[in-house]
């Protein structure tokens, strides 16, 4: 074992900065990453043991305890819970004979949730061994209990492909791309190396300009401009570095997970016109490792790509070197956030960090950094092919361009939409082919709970800005059980802790709303909600606990009535019970357990 | 009109909070044209006698007694206050909560190397006397609160703000270093 596991951490040239691909190399080799691995990890790399402990306590997919042969992560997110995920629980339960949280005796079967896998327009899914399954029934389930008691190997129970590149020789995937409307920008057409040639051409300073006029606002959800980004990074000294974010972990987003399939290039491609841009060299695609079903696919592509001088040394002859390595997560919604990113990139817990300074200014190994979603990066592609005034044409006058929705829940048609920017969300709805439709979920448990009354409004980012995730919720669902109390319990899962506010509040918030749910809360209760929600947007650090009261406070707005009607009239109830307190102490001390009043 | 009445009284608390309240210096004398004080270890009045308006309470429930006093307040008192960290979340005594009764008991009577002999293990188990909680409980967890004075203990500038605009009725202006503690 232990030369397993120095050969491992030599080939990632014994540097703390790769601990996380060590230790996912390691929880690979093993199934886990046991007391003893750590601590050789820790005196090899020169870590304290608890450096490489907190960073492997830090992410979903380490264990301690050796997951099964098979270990099976399902989905335990809302549109999950939605499409039936309680059979498919209770299937693997029935057949496994153990718990979700479980291992078989034998050792062959683990049982664990996981949140949003980017599957959220073939739920439920899960992974097995990081093979991604989708579109689970008790039937299905069947089968692959029977295959794993049968021994088969994982990626012999995938029988049917997925389209386009999913069925490439090196995904072989079941997913599917459902690509449902391609716009002009990101699923257009697209010939690889045109826009990069054109830039190196114009020079960094012309990129940048034409990026800023063309208004590109960054598509990972909060919006900054991206050229404006580029450009104060440009201006700061140091070793530049290009990030491009794929965490996409906002449950419900699966936009990128298409563009990582169909237009790998398209974001390598952006990502080297960033890097001519700022003057870097050098550029990292952060993974999430849920995708990593992608990830031989997206190596082989970079190799293309440098084959064909667009990354490497002297691109196009043109004197500017630039490459690209992955870098994948091992399952934390908050390494999405962009200093987390960093951090994380860097082997470290993926807690986000104090800003000023801001990663333009000292990010990766304190470097200036860009980071950048990878639908803006293929955006940037496509204003730099066809300029920014074809592009401004496009969209509101603030948003310009296109967007690309992942459209999941009661609909019809869920899948990728890549539509103008200012389409209301009556014409979403129309376009989906959803009907009785109770509210729409926009961008996410971070995002807004939007009430029909409300369907006019703009998927735009001076209206419903979007990341992309557009859940629809149907008149059937329980929108307080179903949605935010699931919401409420990923939140809590996923804060990273720094904070006390976000670390506990989350807790309280979702214990809160799990009284409301079982009809225990009462009146005053609702206005603590809505308090303590306050308060913990503004004492967070990071945007998960600034917006993670979101799904409270949003559905307190506008759909106040449902909680009023579960909440009792009171304005005061205690859980306090005399009996109960003092039966222990009474039995300590070997006295009647009597209380005179 | 008559003055508002009020009453306090020290649970699992240190004393800490009502010498701040004393703090308040030669304010007291103006303290008292504005209230009347009923039940308190102030002026050791130990029985409701009649209907106050303002409880203020210092200290959380760590036994049966607490649990007993506090409600007495509630039944007694229109407002009630929360006054210190103790109070409003349990405090020091709550750094019990966690570890099991049995245990604190034994480390207080039997085994804390400050105890002398007790070779028959004897714990305090006589009817007069309260007993114990399976933990400290902060109060508002056991009747309605209406009001929190936060600190550890609270500046007695803070107390004399609060209770004044309460009893006045202006709107209570507290500068924030009055409740800042970091
Ligand atoms: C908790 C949290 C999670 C995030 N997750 C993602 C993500 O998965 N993908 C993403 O592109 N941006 C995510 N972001 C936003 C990033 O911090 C950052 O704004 C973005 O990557 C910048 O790129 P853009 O300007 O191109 O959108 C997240 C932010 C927060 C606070
Ligand atoms: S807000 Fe939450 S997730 Fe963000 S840094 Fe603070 S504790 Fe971590
Ligand atoms: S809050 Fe502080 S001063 Fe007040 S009772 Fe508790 S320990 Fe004593």
């Amino acid at each position: 074992m232990n030369e397993k596991i120095l050969g491992i951490i030599e080939a990632y040239g014994r540097s703390p900065y790769r601990l996380v691909d060590i230790l996912l190399s390691l929880q690979k080799e093993f199934r886990c990453v046991s007391d003893e691995a750590v601590n050789i990890v820790a005196s090899e790399l020169g870590l304290s043991e608890v450096d490489v402990r907190q960073t492997k306590s830090f992410y979903h997919f380490f264990t301690t305890e050796p997951v099964g042969k098979y270990a099976v992560y399902l989905n335990n997110s809302a549109v999950s819970e939605m499409m039936g995920m309680a059979d498919v629980v209770d299937e693997f339960e029935k057949l496994c004979g153990i718990s979700f949280g479980q291992k078989t005796a034998d050792g062959l079967i683990s049982l664990d949730h996981t949140a949003c896998i980017g599957m959220n327009d073939q739920e439920p899914a899960a992974l097995i061994n990081s093979v991604v399954f989708t579109g689970l029934n008790r039937q299905k389930v069947r089968e692959i209990v029977a295959a794993m008691r049968e021994g088969k190997p994982v990626e012999s129970m995938v029988t049917e492909y997925g389209d386009g590149n999913n069925a490439h020789p090196l995904v072989l995937s079941m997913v599917k791309n459902n690509i449902r409307k391609a716009g002009p920008v990101c699923l257009g057409e697209y010939e690889t190396g045109k826009a990069l040639a054109r830039s190196l051409t114009m020079g960094s300073k012309a990129v940048i300009d034409e990026v800023k006029s063309a208004n590109l606002r960054g598509r990972g959800g909060a919006g900054f401009p991206a050229g404006l980004k580029w450009q104060f990074c440009a201006h700061e000294a140091g070793d530049r570095y290009v990030f491009c974010n794929a965490d996409e972990g906002e449950p419900g987003t699966f936009k990128d997970r298409v563009l990582l399939t169909e237009r790998a290039q398209m974001m390598y491609e952006g990502m080297a016109i960033a890097g001519w841009a700022i003057g870097a060299k050098e550029g990292i695609l952060y993974l999430r490792y849920e995708y990593l079903y992608l990830k031989a696919f997206l190596e082989n592509v970079l190799e293309e790509m440098r084959n064909q001088n667009l990354l490497g040394k002297n691109i196009l002859g043109k004197g500017f070197d630039f490459d690209i390595r992955i870098q994948l997560g091992a399952g934390a919604y908050v390494c999405g956030e962009e200093s987390a990113l960093i951090e994380s990139s860097e082997g470290k817990r993926g807690e986000p960090r104090n800003r000023p300074p801001f990663p333009v200014q000292k990010g990766y190994k304190n470097n200036p950094t860009i980071v950048n979603n990878v639908e803006t990066f293929c955006s940037a592609v496509k204003i730099i092919e066809n300029g920014a005034a074809w592009y401004k044409k496009m969209g509101t006058e603030d948003s310009s361009g296109t967007k690309l929705l992942s459209i999941s829940g009661d609909c019809k048609m869920p899948g990728v939409y890549e539509v103008e920017w200012g389409m209301t969300i009556h014409e979403m709805l129309r376009m989906v082919g959803a009907e009785n439709v109770q509210a729409v979920q926009v961008s996410g448990p971070s995002g807004v709970c939007v009430p029909p009354t409300q369907f006019n409004r703009q998927i735009a980012l001076e209206d419903l800005p979007s990341g992309g995730s557009m859940i629809v919720v149907g008149k059937q669902r329980d929108l307080i059980k179903d949605i935010v109390l699931n919401f409420m319990a990923f939140f809590e899962d996923e804060s990273c802790g720094s904070c006390i506010t976000c670390r506990s509040f989350n807790m309280i918030l979702r214990r809160q709303v799990q009284k409301v749910v079982e009809g225990r809360a009462i009146k005053p209760d609702l206005d603590n909600m809505k308090d303590w929600g306050e308060i913990m947007a503004k004492t967070s650090r990071c945007g998960l606990g600034q917006t993670s009261s979101n799904p409270i406070s949003t559905t307190l707005a506008n759909f106040r009535e449902l909680y009023e009607a579960r909440v009792k009239d009171e304005d005061f109830q205690s859980d306090f019970d005399m009996e109960k307190a003092i039966a222990e102490s009474c039995e300590a001390v070997n006295r009647p357990p009597i209380v005179h009043e | 009109m008559s003055k508002p009445i009020v009453a306090t009284a020290s649970l699992a608390g240190c004393f800490g909070c009502h010498m701040s309240l004393l703090d308040i210096d030669e304010r007291i004398l103006k303290l008292i044209e504005l209230v009347d004080f009923h039940k308190s270890p102030i002026n050791d009045i130990k029985t409701f006698t009649k209907q106050c308006d303002i409880g203020i309470i210092e200290g959380g429930c760590c036994n049966t007694e607490n649990v007993e006093v506090l409600r007495e307040f509630r039944k007694n008192c229109k407002i009630l206050i929360s006054l210190g960290e103790c109070a409003i979340m349990g405090g020091l005594p709550a750094m019990r909560n966690g570890i099991p009764v049995r245990e604190c008991l034994e480390e207080a009577y039997c085994d804390g190397i400050t105890v002398g002999e007790n070779t028959e293990r004897i714990m305090p188990n006589d009817e007069e006397l309260p007993i114990i909680l399976d933990k400290v409980y902060p109060l508002h967890e056991i009747v309605k609160i209406d009001y929190y004075l936060p600190g550890c203990a609270p500046r007695a500038d803070l107390i004399w703000e609060a209770v004044v605009a309460l009893v006045t009725g202006n709107e209570l202006n507290i500068p924030y270093e009055l409740v800042k503690f970091d």
